[in-house]
Formats: structure tokens, C-alpha cells, sequence
């Protein structure tokens, strides 16, 4: 559709005015992105070095390092995979192949999970303070905000897991059961080899989601700066250290940008890993097919 | 199967336990104080919920005027006008963007933007500053919807346009953007509950006065920051408030949400 000679000439002048309408917009929205990121990065990346990410913070943040933040947010993420990985494979397990006998469960399900990945980040960050720090006297630690965070990001690495195992061509599946396995062999020894980038996709977009939250972990997992000993130890994550410098702290906004733009590399890192594995599993698919 | 049960039980247990924490606020002070107090102030039992829930609307209203029409153009220019490289690289660009964290958005924010709109007797976090970075943290999800739905269109239809002499922009407005419709109008619903319940970002930028947003350069304070700002600190009739305006935003979530499927129309399976 790109070339314009294969339309007729009287439109040629709006064709122009709606074509430089349209690279102002694209161009518009690269330019303000890449201004957020080059910003960010100019004023972190200064204060980056070695011993900032290898000491733990002191004087509210303000000096010091983000190593402690680091182990934190590494360990939350532990949590959350721990918890939500398994739901999520059998979720997903459950909306592309069983299903087809149980359409209205099907659809349940997957109302629910549509509504739960509406919910705002703070509703999540509520209810993990009332089930987990309080009911379940948790208190604020790195599990509740773990485990609150694997609330979150179910329905997203649902979602990938089902496109995944889905994508698994139906002949792949025939076969197998026509050679008699049963279906949890078919499941284990076809399916899941074959949706194996997808389903990576998925756990990495998960990471990504969580690695980016603050607001669900503000009121569950804390924000104590102390190298935490276990999951029952309150911790702050990146995100969280990079909010308090900025509001709370005067003067913090240095560190802030510095905590930043070492999120912003892992997140991006993480995003274009995500977009190579499911550009991987488009390949796969067409070489099958 | 169990799985899939207790990921639909998610959902369910998140409802009952607002429900739970939000059921003294509900009963005793009751809705209606919501409306009716004279102000939000917590601490002497002041329950005045209207201008955060207007703060709110303006925001997200805000939002979506400015990402709408730039996110469609964009979408626009993936699908017509983009040669084959820029567009894909256009789209990933947007993907990367999707993923930035809120609180970087916020960052920026508060230290560029911020500074930029600051004037006489405002410091510069006000509605106006929160509706820009509200409006770039939901473009994507408007661009990539939009793209996506334009994409779907069969190609058959803009070819046969083509032939009947339809130049490129009549084929683009007249054409593909009508029958992209229903995945762009699904796609703003979905913006609109990202930034209906977007946080930390808001807090960062919008000054956090509670008052009616009746000016652009005017600080407010919206649903979702009021629930940072003030659970660390409240005290149980409070709390249950906060939790009553929780459940509220859920609802709206949820029916944005749902709205956005039933517009799309059945995903094909």
C-alpha cells in the first residue's frame, strides 16, 4: 500500500497534507521518547559507577549505593515467579486445550483474567496489604509484595502461555494422539518443547511488568533500605528507592535518576527480549507450516 | 484445571477483600457522605470524594483528547505511509515505550517537563502537567491497538478501494480507518482504565491538593494518588474509606474493560 503511484492523481495534494500529518505524529512520539530516555539516562548514567552499584545506600539514599535495593527487587521477583509460573502453565494449559468441553468455564476464565489485568496497580497494592501483611500477618515484607505482585502479572503471562501452546501446529497434536500418547505425555513431550519461546515470552513480559511496579509495592513489601536477610524482611525494590528519592528525599533527585536509568536498561533489556522470543516463535510457526 | 481455578479465584478474592475492608465505610458513614460532606479531611471524619473523582476524570479525559488523535495518526502512518523498515521500526519503538516504568515517566516529569510548565504563581505540578505524561504513558496502547486493528482489515477491501480510483488518504480515512473501528474503540477503553488507575506517575507531577480541577494549572489530586498517599497513615474508619474508593475504581476498570471486549466482538480463536 506504500506506493502512492498506484493511486490516481486528484488526491495527490491531501495525500501529501495527511502524509505529513501522520510523520509529524510517529515523528513526534519517537521524538518525546526518545528525549524521556536520553534524559534520564544523561543525568543517571554520571552517577553510575561500580561502587554505586556495589554499596548499600546511606543517608536516605542520598549517598551510598542501590545494592541492597538490587537483592530486594531480585528476591520479590523470585517470589512473584515462583508463585505465578506454575498457576500460570496450568491456567494456560487449561484455556488451550481443555477447554474446548468446558467453553463457558473457558469464558469465565478468561473474563476474569481481562478484568483482573484492568485493575490498577494500587487496587493490588491494597488488597496484598489486606490479605497478606495483615490477615495472613505477613506483615510488610518481600513475600507479600512477592506474592501480590504474582496477582498482577498472572494474566499476562497467561495470555502469552495460550498463544504459545496454541501456535503449536494442530498435525504436531493429531499425530502424537494418534500414536497413542496420552495427553499428559502429548502435553509434555509436544506441546510444551514447541511453545517454549512463547511461553518464555510470556514469563519474561511478567518480569518486565514486575520489575516496573511500584505503587502494588509500596504497602506490601515496604520500603526498608537494609540488605534484607530473608522474605520475611521488608524490602524496596528499584522502582520504589527511585519514587523516594524523588518525592521524599530533598536533593535525592541525582540518585534517583541513577537508580532509574539502571531500571530503564533492565527493562529494556528484558523487553527486547521478549519481542525477540515472540518474533523467534513467528519464524518457527512459518517453518512448520 | 485447579490452576486455572485459582487464577479465575484471583479475581474473586481481590472483589471480597475490598468488599471486607471497604464494608464499614459503606455501611456506617455510608455513600451518600461521599457526595455530601463538606470536605476531605480524613482525620476530623470528612469524607468528601467528588473533587478527587473529578481530579481523576479530568486527568484520564485529558489523556486520552491528547493520545487519541496523535496514537490513530501514528497508526496511520505504520499502516500507509511508513516504508516497511521505518514501520516496523516505528513499532517497536513503541513497544519499548509500553515498558517503561511509570515511575521514570514520573522522573521526567518532575524534573523536565515540570520546570517547562511552571509560570507565575504555579509551581508547575498541576492538571495540565499530569494529563501530558498520562498522555504519553497511554499513546502507546492507543498506536499499538489501532496499528493492530488496521492490520487486520483484509487487504482485499483497500485494493478494490485502490481500483475504484479512491486516492491513498481516502482509502486510509474513508475506508480502513471505518472498518477498523471496533479494535481502535476497544483499544481507547483500554487506555482509558491504564490511565483511569495509573499512580506514582500522577503523584509525581500532579501537586496533590485535593480541589476541583476548574483550571489547567490547577494541582490536583486523583483517586488512585490519594490511596498512595494516605494508606501508610490511616486509621481504621479512614482505611475502610480508602478501600470503599479502591473498589470503586476497580468497578470502573472492570467495566472499561468489559466495554473493550464487547466492542471488539469475539476474539477469533
Amino acid at each position: 500500500m506504500s506506493e502512492g503511484g498506484a493511486f490516481s492523481r486528484p488526491g495527490a495534494r491531501f495525500d501529501r497534507i495527511l502524509g505529513a500529518v501522520v510523520w509529524l505524529a510517529a515523528g513526534g512520539i519517537a521524538a518525546v521518547l526518545i528525549w524521556i530516555t536520553g534524559d534520564t539516562l544523561q543525568r543517571g548514567l554520571s552517577e553510575v559507577d561500580i561502587a554505586f552499584l556495589t554499596t548499600e545506600p546511606t543517608d536516605a539514599g542520598r549517598r551510598g549505593g542501590i545494592v541492597s535495593v538490587v537483592v530486594s527487587t531480585l528476591m520479590i521477583l523470585a517470589v512473584t515467579l515462583t508463585a505465578a509460573v506454575p498457576l500460570a502453565l496450568g491456567t494456560a494449559v487449561f484455556l488451550a486445550d481443555v477447554s474446548a468441553r468446558w467453553s463457558a468455564a473457558a469464558a469465565v476464565v478468561r473474563w476474569s483474567l481481562d478484568v483482573l489485568a484492568a485493575v490498577p496497580s494500587i487496587v493490588f497494592g491494597l488488597f496484598g496489604n489486606a490479605l497478606f501483611c495483615v490477615v495472613l500477618g505477613l506483615g510488610y515484607s518481600i513475600l507479600s509484595g512477592g506474592l501480590t505482585l504474582a496477582c498482577m502479572v498472572l494474566p499476562v503471562m497467561i495470555r502469552t502461555a495460550e498463544q504459545a501452546l496454541r501456535s503449536v501446529p494442530a498435525e504436531l497434536r493429531m499425530n502424537a494422539a494418534a500414536l497413542g500418547l496420552r495427553r499428559t505425555a502429548r502435553l509434555w513431550h509436544i506441546e510444551f518443547p514447541a511453545a517454549v519461546p512463547g511461553m518464555a515470552a510470556g514469563l519474561v513480559l511478567g518480569i518486565g511488568r514486575a520489575l516496573a511496579e511500584t505503587a502494588a509495592l509500596i504497602f506490601t513489601a515496604g520500603y526498608a533500605t537494609r540488605m534484607p536477610t530473608s522474605v520475611m524482611d521488608s524490602g524496596r525494590a528499584l522502582s520504589v528507592h527511585v519514587y523516594e528519592l524523588a518525592m521524599n528525599v530533598p536533593m535525592g533527585d541525582r540518585r534517583a535518576a541513577a537508580t532509574a536509568t539502571i531500571l530503564m536498561i533492565l527493562v529494556l533489556c528484558i523487553t527486547s527480549a521478549a519481542s525477540s522470543l515472540l518474533h523467534r516463535r513467528r519464524i518457527f510457526r512459518r517453518s512448520e507450516a | 484445571m485447579t490452576a486455572a481455578a485459582i487464577s479465575t479465584v484471583t479475581l474473586f478474592v481481590v472483589v471480597l477483600f475490598l468488599i471486607r475492608e471497604a464494608f464499614p465505610a459503606l455501611t456506617s458513614p455510608g455513600l451518600h457522605r461521599f457526595l455530601t460532606d463538606e470536605s476531605w479531611h480524613p482525620l476530623s471524619n470528612r469524607f468528601r470524594m467528588t473533587p478527587m473523582a473529578a481530579a481523576t476524570a479530568a486527568t484520564t479525559l485529558g489523556a486520552l483528547v491528547l493520545a487519541v488523535p496523535v496514537g490513530v495518526a501514528s497508526a496511520v502512518f505504520v499502516r500507509f505511509y511508513a516504508p516497511a523498515a521505518a514501520g516496523r521500526a516505528f513499532r517497536g519503538l513503541l513497544e519499548l515505550m509500553a515498558g517503561i516504568p511509570s515511575v521514570v515517566f514520573g522522573l521526567w516529569g518532575l524534573l523536565v517537563l515540570v520546570p517547562l510548565l511552571a509560570g507565575h504563581g504555579h509551581s508547575g505540578q498541576h492538571l495540565l502537567a499530569a494529563i501530558c505524561v498520562l498522555a504519553l504513558m497511554i499513546l502507546p496502547v492507543v498506536a499499538l491497538s489501532a496499528a493492530a486493528a488496521l492490520n487486520a482489515v483484509p487487504e482485499s477491501l483497500l485494493v478494490a478501494a485502490a481500483a475504484l480510483g479512491l486516492s491513498r488518504p481516502s482509502v486510509a480515512l474513508r475506508i480502513a480507518l471505518p472498518a477498523a473501528r471496533r479494535g481502535i474503540a476497544a483499544g481507547i477503553l483500554l487506555a482509558l482504565s491504564r490511565a483511569l488507575g495509573e499512580t506514582m506517575a500522577v503523584v509525581m507531577v500532579a501537586g496533590n491538593v485535593v480541589q476541583f480541577p476548574d483550571s489547567l494549572t490547577r494541582p490536583v489530586r486523583t483517586l488512585t494518588g490519594n490511596l498512595a498517599l494516605e494508606l501508610g497513615y490511616a486509621g481504621p474508619a479512614h482505611r475502610s474509606v480508602l478501600f470503599a474508593s479502591a473498589l470503586m475504581l476497580m468497578l470502573a476498570a472492570a467495566v472499561s474493560v468489559s466495554l473493550a471486549r464487547v466492542v471488539e466482538g469475539r476474539p477469533d480463536e
